[in-house]
C-alpha cells in the first residue's frame, strides 16, 4: 500500500463524515467549520496526487477568504441568535432538493463522460515541465479568453455590487474632525470650542432636561439640547438657579 | 526541479523525522527567546531595566512565565461554546509551525553523514504553502473570539478577521515580483536566484509592502487592533486563561518568528552570507550558514519590537484604509512595472528602450507624489478657512425625516 491510499482511507471518511456533520449540525458556525475542514481535507487531496498549486490555492482562496468571510457574516448576525429551522419561504425545501439531484445528475454524467471510454493520462505527463508552468500554459495559452471572460464577468459583478450598496454620505457627515475643530475655533464665540456645556447640576439634578447652571449662577439654555427644547421637555430653569449669592466687585454698579 | 529539492529528496525517513522534531524544538527555542528578548528590548527603549530577577539578567523569564501560566486556574465561560472554545487554541498553536517546514535554515551541510540542507521539503509552490497556513491560522483567533459567547473577543476576532484578509491581499501581490523574478514559487530557488543582489535591494518597494504587511499579518503593535487593550480589553483572548492562553501566546511569537523567517528567505537571501562575506559559508562545514540566518531573523525581529516601542495604535478606519487604499494599489502598479522590465529584458530589449522605460517610471512617480503632495497642501488650506459652519448641536438619535424638520 502507497502512502497515497493510506492516507485516502484515513481521511476520506473523515471528510464524509465533516460533510454530513456540516448539513446535520444546528449551529450555523458549527457548519462553517466543518465546511472548512472539508476544504482543507479536499486541499490534502490535491496535494497528494500531484497537484500541488491546486491544493494551496484551494486553501488560500476557499478557506482563507471566502469561508472566512462566510464566518464574519455569520459573526456579525450574533452569537446568541438561534438559526431558524422553519421553512420561511414556501416551497423552498422541495426547490432545494430538486436542484441539489439535479447538480449531483449533472455533476455525474460530467465526470462520466470525462472518464468513461477514456484513458487518463494522468498527472505525470501534464506536470511534464512543472505543475505551475502546466497550468500557466493552459490557462494563458490555450483558455486565455474564457479566462479572461470570466475574470471580466466576475468583476462587473463586484462593481455592480459597489454601485448598489453605494449610498450618497450627507454633507455634513462628510466634513472631518479636523475641520470640525477648526470651524469650532473660528466660529463667532470661542465659548462652545470644547463642545457644548453638559446638562445637569450636580448634587441637585443630573438629568439631560436640567438646563446646566453657569458659573455665575444662571441657568444655560445652551446645555440643553434643542430637541427637547422645542418639545417643552425641558424643567423649569428658575428652580436650579442659585439666589441670594454674594455679589461681585462692582457688579451692582453695572 | 531545484536544486535544494534533488538534495532533500534522497533524505532518509529518519533524518525527515529529526528534522521536524528540530523545527519544532527551534521554535520553542526562540518563543523562549524572543519573549525575553522583546522585554528587555522595550524596557531599554523605555530606560527600564527590564525583568532582572529569575537568572542571570533575567534571562529565565519566560520559563518562569511559562510555568505561571500553566499553574492558574483554567476557566471555560458558562456562555462559551465549549468545543470551539478548546478546539481554538490548538488551531492558532498547531498551524503556527507548519510554514517553517519550507524554510531553508542552512546552506548545503552534512547531517550525520548525509549532505542535506536544513529544510523539512522543498515543494514547487513553497511561499503559497506559507501564505495557506497562515489563512488557516486565522481561524484561531476567529473562532476563539466567536466561541467566547462575550462582546469583546467578539469584536476583536471580527477585527482580526477583516485585518487578516485585507492584509494577506498586500502580502501575497508583494510576493509577486519576487516569483517573477525567481521564476519560481519555491524557497529553494528564490534562495538561489539571490546569489547576485539580495531582493531587498532590487525589488525595494515589495519588501516595505511585505515588511508593512506582516506587520498587520501577525496583529503586531502599531497593527494590533485585534487585541487593542484600550478598547477591547484584550481582544478575541479575553475570555482564556491558563494553558490556552499560554497557546495563543505562543503562537502569536512563533508567527512572528515565521513571518521573519519568511521575510529573510524572500528578500535577504536566507542563509547566504552577507555580499563581501561569501567566504564564512563553508566555515564549520557549512554549519555557519545557520547563524547568519538566525542574524537576519533576529534583525526583523528587533524591528518588530522597534516597532512596538515607538509608534502609537492606529485608528481602525486608518488602519483598513492604508491596506485597501494604499498598499494594495501601490504594489498592483509596482508589478505592472516588474513585469514589464522583466519582459523586456527577455525579449533581448535594447540597454536604451530600457533606460527610457525605467526614466519614464520614476518621472511619472515623481509627478504622482508631487501632484499628490500639492492637492494635500491645498486641502489643508481649505480645512484652514472653514466656512459658515452650523451651531454645534447634541448628537441626536436618527429621527424620521419629517420630525427633524419640524424641530428646526
Amino acid at each position: 500500500m502507497t502512502g497515497e491510499v493510506i492516507l485516502f482511507w484515513a481521511l476520506a471518511p473523515l471528510t464524509v463524515l465533516a460533510a454530513l456533520g456540516m448539513l446535520l449540525v444546528k449551529k450555523a458556525v458549527h457548519s462553517a467549520i466543518l465546511l472548512a475542514f472539508v476544504m482543507i481535507a479536499l486541499a490534502v487531496f490535491y496535494l497528494v496526487q500531484d497537484a500541488p498549486f491546486l491544493g494551496v490555492v484551494q486553501i488560500v482562496v476557499y478557506t482563507g477568504a471566502v469561508m472566512m468571510l462566510f464566518l464574519f457574516i455569520l459573526m456579525l448576525v450574533g452569537v446568541d441568535s438561534s438559526d431558524s429551522l422553519v421553512e420561511n419561504i414556501k416551497g423552498l425545501r422541495g426547490v432545494a432538493i430538486f436542484t441539489s439531484l439535479a447538480f449531483a445528475a449533472t455533476l455525474t454524467s460530467l465526470i462520466a463522460r470525462a472518464t468513461t471510454g477514456r484513458d487518463p493520462v494522468g498527472l505525470e505527463l501534464a506536470n511534464g515541465e512543472g505543475n505551475v508552468q502546466g497550468l500557466a500554459g493552459l490557462i494563458f495559452g490555450e483558455y486565455v479568453w474564457a479566462f479572461e471572460i470570466i475574470s471580466a464577468l466576475l468583476i462587473t459583478a463586484a462593481l455592480g455590487a459597489m454601485v448598489l450598496a453605494h449610498t450618497q454620505k450627507s454633507p455634513e457627515a462628510r466634513l472631518s474632525q479636523r475641520v470640525r475643530s477648526t470651524a469650532r475655533f473660528r466660529g463667532e464665540s470661542i465659548g462652545t470650542a470644547a463642545g457644548l456645556p453638559g446638562s445637569g447640576v450636580f448634587a441637585r439634578h443630573n438629568a439631560v432636561d436640567v438646563p446646566a447652571l453657569l458659573p455665575d449662577g444662571t441657568p444655560s439654555d445652551l446645555s440643553i439640547s434643542n430637541l427637547l427644547a422645542q418639545r417643552g421637555d425641558v424643567q423649569e430653569t428658575k428652580r436650579y438657579s442659585l439666589e441670594g449669592l454674594p455679589k461681585l466687585d462692582g457688579e451692582d454698579k453695572k | 526541479m531545484s536544486e535544494y529539492a534533488s538534495i532533500l529528496l534522497d533524505d532518509p525517513v529518519w533524518m525527515i523525522v529529526v528534522k521536524g522534531l528540530l523545527v519544532f524544538v527551534l521554535c520553542v527555542l526562540l518563543t523562549l527567546a524572543a519573549v525575553y528578548g522583546e522585554r528587555k528590548i522595550v524596557a531599554r527603549m523605555q530606560l527600564r531595566v527590564g525583568p532582572n530577577r529569575a537568572g542571570p539578567g533575567g534571562m529565565l523569564v519566560s520559563l518562569a512565565d511559562g510555568v505561571k501560566l500553566a499553574l492558574k486556574e483554567d476557566i471555560i465561560p458558562k456562555a462559551a461554546d465549549r468545543i470551539v472554545f478548546i478546539l481554538a487554541p490548538v488551531i492558532s498553536a498547531a498551524t503556527c509551525f507548519l510554514a517553517f517546514a519550507v524554510i531553508p535554515m542552512t546552506g548545503k551541510v552534512m547531517f550525520f553523514g548525509e549532505e542535506t540542507i536544513m529544510q523539512l521539503t522543498d515543494i514547487p509552490v513553497g511561499v503559497l504553502y506559507v501564505l495557506a497556513a497562515t489563512s488557516i491560522g486565522v481561524y484561531g483567533i476567529v473562532l476563539a473570539g466567536w466561541s467566547s459567547g462575550s462582546t469583546y473577543p467578539l469584536l476583536g476576532g471580527l477585527r482580526s478577521s477583516a485585518q487578516v484578509i485585507s492584509y494577506e491581499i498586500a502580502m501575497g501581490l508583494s510576493f509577486v515580483a519576487v516569483f517573477m523574478y525567481a521564476g519560481s514559487m519555491s524557497t529553494g530557488d528564490i534562495v538561489q536566484a539571490q546569489s547576485q543582489w539580495w531582493n531587498a535591494v532590487v525589488l525595494f518597494p515589495s519588501f516595505v509592502i511585505y515588511v508593512i504587511s506582516m506587520v498587520g499579518e501577525t496583529n503586531r503593535a502599531p497593527f494590533d487592533l485585534a487585541e487593542a487593550e484600550g478598547e477591547l480589553v484584550g481582544g478575541f483572548h479575553t475570555e482564556y486563561s491558563s494553558l490556552k492562553f499560554a497557546l495563543f501566546f505562543l503562537a502569536e511569537y512563533v508567527n512572528i518568528i515565521a513571518v521573519s523567517a519568511l521575510a529573510t528567505t524572500l528578500f535577504l537571501g536566507g542563509p547566504s552570507a552577507p555580499p563581501g562575506l561569501g567566504f564564512t559559508e563553508s566555515w564549520l562545514g557549512g554549519w555557519f550558514t545557520f547563524i547568519w540566518f538566525l542574524l537576519k531573523v533576529f534583525l526583523f525581529f528587533f524591528l518588530f519590537v522597534w516597532l512596538r516601542g515607538t509608534l502609537p495604535r492606529l485608528r481602525y478606519d486608518q488602519f483598513m484604509k492604508f491596506g485597501w487604499k494604499v498598499l494594495i494599489p501601490v504594489s498592483v502598479l509596482w508589478i505592472l512595472v516588474v513585469a514589464t522590465l522583466r519582459l523586456l529584458t527577455q525579449q533581448g530589449a535594447s540597454q536604451f528602450l530600457i533606460a527610457a522605460f525605467t526614466g519614464g517610471v520614476v518621472l511619472v512617480v515623481l509627478i504622482a507624489t508631487s501632484l499628490y503632495e500639492s492637492s494635500k497642501k491645498r486641502a489643508e488650506e481649505e480645512a484652514r478657512y472653514v466656512p459658515e459652519m452650523p451651531a454645534p448641536k447634541f448628537p441626536v438619535p436618527a429621527l424620521p425625516k419629517a420630525k427633524i424638520e419640524e424641530v428646526e
